[in-house]
């Protein structure tokens, strides 16, 4: 198992230098550079070529790659072009933002989801397996944007229950350890801090929810009935195992693979940025601010949060491998 | 038995927070009490940087204005130069020298005193500017109104227009300009020119811009200590929370601000602003969109609204399609367009139609010039009479953005499109992104030939308006007018403010005659602020002071 991890993190390097050169040649093809984001309409041609200048922007692609390679090597992602800040601080600044919300959101896609799928298989055709099959096909096509609107609408602008913007009530002037609001809380036993922080994250949460909630029911459901069919479900219902020991035992643990690998794939998918919802709700991660990143064409940014993302992606992947071992004790890994 | 694994689960995660729970230490001081005493406002970017000698972007320079302050600044609600932190002002005789008689028991928010060696030691920092200080992404502002510096690292740097500081006595100071420009003493206005403790300045490294040119690492100071004699002190920046406080200078010199702490929130999406301040999670956001003013007015929310100090223009490229180097094709674009129709349909209330290429609040503005009423006919026949009845123009317009001159691009575009077909002329529409492909498409090149761009005035001075369009050769608008050029260098050297004045006034009158591209509108942006919200001051050049601001009881 060990011998596995090692040689699975070993891959990541040249798949970094890959992807790193690939990303780095692809960026400095977007017509256009920082510079026109820095100045605006303020901008001559003379003052941008200045900038460029600077930035060092006008040398051969491969002399500006070599150095943001050796930058790299010493775990240096140099600054950000517009916010001045080094890009490691801004990820760690955001990324726990983002984390908070992709765990919200999966405990209640999974939360829902997965008893929602195997009820609806073990009432095939009945009401509820009709409302949950239908109702997880309007959480796939309603956009998420639009349902985050009418989310907040709702619950906070009529309701007033939730906060509609932000993960945390500025005026609480909670302490920051980690970033990971919630958690600082609880390291601070600033427990209206950490209910605050799980408040905001409510909204956002189901928001982000809706499409990895509606996948996982369908899965669960398909996948369900599926083992629900097969001889050995047969085979310890004749032999008088009670209804419950079957379900539990047998039947869901192996319906439960095909969800794992879903469930591993839908939490990548939510790391690398929830852009959409976290621009709506104000909320502080990676996603909004990549999407910034792009359009003031910020390339060390840009560089450096995918390079990261890449391995948390890698590093996600790994322990959904690695779980497949604890749910089929047939499945080693190797 | 075997305990289930949703229990061993829900058993690890609460030991797990059991583990961490009160491991660290709170720092937090007794809760604010009651939030009738804190604003909480909403902004729609982070700021970039907290020391705005090395600040552009609008949001970092609004914290600035309630943190520090400079020698001169706009009147409230207005553009005109009003005392700051000098009290009078006054040039020599040749108008290069500038005497400030300074405010005396001012104090930096460390403690240390305000006077005419602080304002020196401002003044020389900036100009002393070395290595990467003077890259012009780090001292825009200063590169913009005083040029280079007292040694310039690159030979494309011009010269520095400051050249000396002199404290006299602690509250008399003069300041040696190397000619006579028309940004003295307006630009000092700018946040850019706030004066720090120089003490703080020390003890943080201020000046300690490091790193490569392409990877700029900024002191402390610029980032955490920001320290001025503003009516707020900084409090702190809470960037994973997109939040940034201010609390009340208790010794701030003149009336203490109403609020004992001041919150700007990051909500980036305009519609979020909204909703955010409809439930009560903020008291007031700019960048208000102009068809969510009638709205939030009628709900009850302070809705103010901004003195129009903007100019939102159609550009015509001469060195585009060769046609439009004719004047009277340019007559006949400008008497295509129904501008009245554009700004009441397409604009927020009160905004105008442009007359000149400034607003009328700028002095030097002139109502009487050559005027292009909306005239379908005249429109054909200049065109018939120049031979371009056939006309094909490549119209740029940008998508994703709004401008405060300019709140839907795409809307305008589609009615001055629909003028231009009618009388004849085909438009081939170029939509593009506004960063970095608009801007770079209309501002460089010879691609172009109509496009739209505009404006916010930096302060009050009407150099700062015509003059950044059109004192020189530009690939905007693709002519060259050397009569029009030595005017304006005319007028930027001319101290005696009635004759520079006047000059801009004729001016006005040229360019409205030469053309060079159809001045539509200046429209006012909006500011909002929560039903129990009042005492702030609409400002024309954003230069909103929250120190007055306060809840209703």
């Amino acid at each position: 198992m060990i011998r596995f991890i090692v040689r699975r993190l070993l891959q990541l390097i040249p798949t970094l230098f890959g992807l790193s050169l690939l990303l780095f040649i692809w960026l400095r093809r977007l017509p256009g550079g920082p510079e026109t984001a820095i100045l605006g309409e303020r901008g001559t041609p003379e003052m941008r070529a200045a900038i460029r200048q600077n930035l060092g922007l006008d040398e051969p692609i491969l002399i500006q790659y070599g150095r943001f390679v050796r930058r790299l090597i010493r775990l240096d992602l140099g600054t950000s072009i517009s916010t001045k800040r080094e890009v490691t601080t801004e990820f760690l600044q955001r990324f726990p933002g983002t984390v908070e919300l992709t765990i919200t959101a999966m405990v209640i896609a999974i939360g829902i989801g997965i008893p929602l799928g195997y009820l609806a298989a073990r009432r095939r055709g009945r009401l509820l397996d009709h409302l949950s099959v239908g109702g997880s096909l309007i959480g796939i096509c309603i956009p998420v944007f639009f349902l985050a609107y009418i989310l907040k609408a709702i619950f906070s602008e009529n309701l007033g229950w939730f906060p509609s913007s932000g993960r945390q009530d500025p005026t609480i002037g909670a302490t920051r350890i980690t970033n990971f609001f919630v958690l600082d809380g609880l390291m601070t036993r600033e427990w209206d801090a950490a209910a605050d922080a799980l408040w905001h994250l409510v909204l956002p949460g189901l928001a982000l929810a809706s499409i990895p909630l509606a996948i996982i029911v369908r899965i669960t459901r398909a996948s369900v009935l599926e083992v629900l069919n097969e001889d050995f479900v047969r085979t310890a219902e004749a032999k008088g195992l009670t209804e419950n020991v079957v379900r539990r035992r047998h039947v869901l643990r192996n319906a439960m693979l095909p969800v794992a690998t879903s469930i591993g794939l839908l939490t990548g998918g939510l790391l690398s940025g929830a852009v959409l919802t976290e621009t709506v709700f104000a909320f502080s991660g990676i996603g909004a601010f990549l999407a910034d990143s792009i359009s003031q064409r910020d390339y060390p940014v840009l560089m450096g949060f995918i390079m990261i993302i890449a391995v948390v992606y890698v590093l996600v992947n790994l322990i959904v491998d690695l779980s497949y071992s604890l749910i089929d004790p047939r499945v080693r890994v190797r | 038995m075997r305990a289930s694994r949703p229990k061993v689960a829900i058993a690890a995660v609460a030991a797990a927070a059991l583990a961490v729970a009160g491991c660290a230490e709170s720092d937090r001081e007794g809760s604010g009490g009651s939030n009738k005493d804190t604003l909480v406002f909403g902004v729609a970017g982070d700021p970039k940087v907290l020391d705005p000698s090395f600040a552009s972007d609008g949001e970092s320079l609004r914290v600035a204005r309630q943190v520090f302050e400079t020698l001169v600044r706009p009147e409230e609600g207005g553009t005109k130069v009003s005392p700051g932190l000098a009290e009078s002002w006054e040039p020599d005789a040749a108008g290069t020298t500038w005497t400030f008689k300074l405010r005396s028991g001012v104090k930096f928010h460390d403690g240390t005193d305000f006077n005419a060696e602080a304002v020196c030691a401002n003044f020389d920092r900036w100009y002393n500017a070395k290595g990467l200080m003077q890259s012009p992404d780090v001292t825009a502002y200063w590169q913009d109104v005083m040029g280079g510096f007292a040694a310039n690292e690159d030979d494309t740097l011009p010269d520095s227009l400051f050249k000396s500081c002199t404290a006299s006595d602690p509250t008399t100071v003069a300041l040696a300009f190397t000619r006579v420009s028309s940004k003295i003493p307006a630009a000092l206005m700018l946040p850019s020119f706030s004066i720090h403790s120089p003490k703080a300045l020390q003890d943080y490294d201020a000046s300690n811009v490091s790193g490569s040119a392409d990877d700029i690492k900024y002191p402390a100071y610029a980032t955490e200590h920001p320290t001025g004699t503003g009516p707020f002190k900084f409090k702190s920046w809470d960037v994973p929370n997109k939040t940034l406080t201010l609390e009340r200078n208790e010794d701030y010199w003149g009336e203490k601000a109403k609020l004992k702490s001041l919150i700007f929130k990051t909500i980036s999406d305009e519609n979020a602003r909204k909703q955010e301040l409809r439930s009560g999670g903020i008291q007031g956001y700019d960048l208000v969109g102009p068809a969510d003013v009638e709205p939030l007015k009628g709900e009850g929310f302070n809705v103010l609204t901004r003195p129009a100090f903007n100019i939102l223009y159609l550009a015509i490229n001469q060195k585009g399609n060769p046609k439009l180097a004719d004047l009277k094709v340019r007559q006949a674009l400008a008497h295509a367009i129904n501008r009245q129709a554009l700004v009441d349909s397409k604009l927020p209330p009160g905004a105008q139609v442009a007359v000149n290429f400034f607003p009328e609040t700028v002095e030097g503005w002139n109502g009487d010039v050559t005027k292009y009423d909306y005239d379908v006919e005249k429109a054909k026949a200049l065109l018939a009479e120049a031979g371009a009845s056939n006309l094909t123009l490549r119209f740029h317009y940008p998508t994703e953005v709004t401008r405060p001159y300019m709140p839907n691009p795409k809307d305008l575009f589609e009615l001055i499109s629909a003028d231009l077909q009618a009388v004849g002329i085909k438009i081939e529409p170029i939509p593009l992104k506004w960063s970095p492909d608009y801007l770079n498409a209309t501002t460089s090149g010879n691609k172009h030939d109509l496009h739209f761009l505009g404006w916010t005035g930096d302060y009050g001075d009407g150099y700062n308006f015509i003059g950044t369009f059109f004192d020189r050769q530009k690939d905007e608008w693709g002519f060259n007018n050397p009569a029009l050029f030595e005017k304006f260098k005319q007028a930027d050297s001319t101290a005696d403010q009635a004759a520079r004045v006047a000059l801009y006034k004729e001016l006005n009158a040229d360019i409205m005659n030469f053309l060079p591209g159809v001045p539509i509108s200046h429209s006012p942006p909006a500011i909002v602020f929560g039903k129990d919200v009042t005492g702030v001051k609409a400002s024309p050049l954003t230069d909103e002071r929250f120190s007055t601001a306060e809840f209703k009881s």
